[in-house]
């Protein structure tokens, strides 16, 4: 048994910058010797991606659009997956978004639209992509998606993303029921919040990451590594026996009461 | 003060990706150098890291011009 991902192909969807979690997944998979499938989400993202991807020492990413919201944009990647790269080993899946506006204040303020958009792109869309990747993980595979401690118990201004990553981690549990018999695992890693543009749009964030400094048994907030290298895990044979579980990267923050 | 002003186009530079000479201390960020609203977020994020403050979010949304910035981080050095 090994670490090493070599001759093996991960999708990673949701980089937006160096700062993202899905940039931690990356490196850890890619210095562990994984080819690698970067998926943005629009033009805005593309040059950002391109040059992240060019800075890791393989040269042979792939880099394709894909807007979650959109089932043919989603088929049309996939198709693309297959023909440039045949068979994949895995995908991680980084990709959330609320409007601004409701990740603050009283969650029951959140409006029908924005209720209705936080879910599609932050939950619906891990089985829209799980639906089209199992059919390039024909040796088996392992999905990693992010979720976090607000969609277990009630964080501050997290509010509808909370509610949309309840939902998410049930949709793990019933895609890792589903896809377990074609050897395809399902995890989420409930990471300790992380100073990215997505984090940033969560109200008072800098007060959230100092309670973490304070108060999590590690004493010290979470970084991309930390994330990156438990995605490692779940992507290599090590995690064999794991699926439909949520690993707490958060340095032990969940285990507290408040 | 010189040298803060230099530092701050220089991040200015890199993440939206214009010319230096584009940068002036009336610049407006969405209006003269295209920026949208997450570039913003990363400006601030970059300039938290730069200058090692912090900038509240009701701050960073009081920001529109080079010379905002400028200000800000030449009052809470």
């Amino acid at each position: 048994m090994n670490l090493s991902l070599e001759n093996r192909t991960y999708v990673v969807m949701g980089v937006a910058n160096k700062r993202s979690i899905a940039w931690g997944i990356a490196r850890s998979l890619s210095n562990a010797g994984a080819r690698l499938v970067f998926t943005y989400a629009g033009e805005r993202f593309e040059k950002g991606v391109r040059d992240l991807a060019e800075s890791l020492d393989r040269k042979d990413s792939l880099v394709i659009p894909c807007d979650v919201t959109d089932d043919e944009q989603i088929k049309g990647a996939f198709t693309r997956i297959k023909e440039e790269v045949g068979v994949i080993h895995g995908l991680a899946h980084c990709i959330a978004f609320a409007n601004v506006d409701e990740l603050k204040g009283e969650y029951l303020n959140t409006t029908r639209d924005g209720f209705l958009l936080a879910h599609n792109i932050s939950s619906y869309s891990l089985t829209a992509v799980a639906k089209e990747a199992r059919g390039l993980m024909t040796e088996g595979g392992s999905i990693v998606t992010m979720t976090y401690l607000g969609g277990e118990r009630v964080v501050s201004n997290y509010n509808v993303m909370g509610v949309a990553k309840a939902s998410l981690d049930a949709s793990v549990k019933y895609l890792a029921n589903d896809l377990g018999k074609d050897g395809i695992r399902v995890n989420a890693i409930s990471a300790g919040p992380i100073r990215t543009l997505a984090a940033k749009g969560v109200g008072d964030f800098n007060s959230i990451l100092k309670e973490i400094e304070e108060r999590a048994p590690l004493r010290r907030t979470t970084t991309t590594e930390e994330v990156g290298d438990t995605a490692l895990y779940l992507m290599s044979d090590l995690s064999r026996g794991l699926t439909g579980e949520i690993l707490h990267i958060d340095s032990g923050y969940h285990l507290l009461a408040r | 003060m010189a040298d803060i002003q230099e530092r701050i186009t220089k991040i200015i530079v890199d993440r939206l990706g214009v010319d230096e000479e584009e940068v002036k201390i009336e610049s407006s960020f969405k209006e003269d150098l295209g920026a949208d609203s997450l570039d913003v977020v990363e400006l601030v994020m970059e300039l938290e890291d730069e200058f090692d403050m912090e900038i509240s979010d009701e701050d960073a949304e009081k920001i529109a011009t080079v010379g905002d910035v400028v200000d800000y981080i030449n009052s809470h050095q």
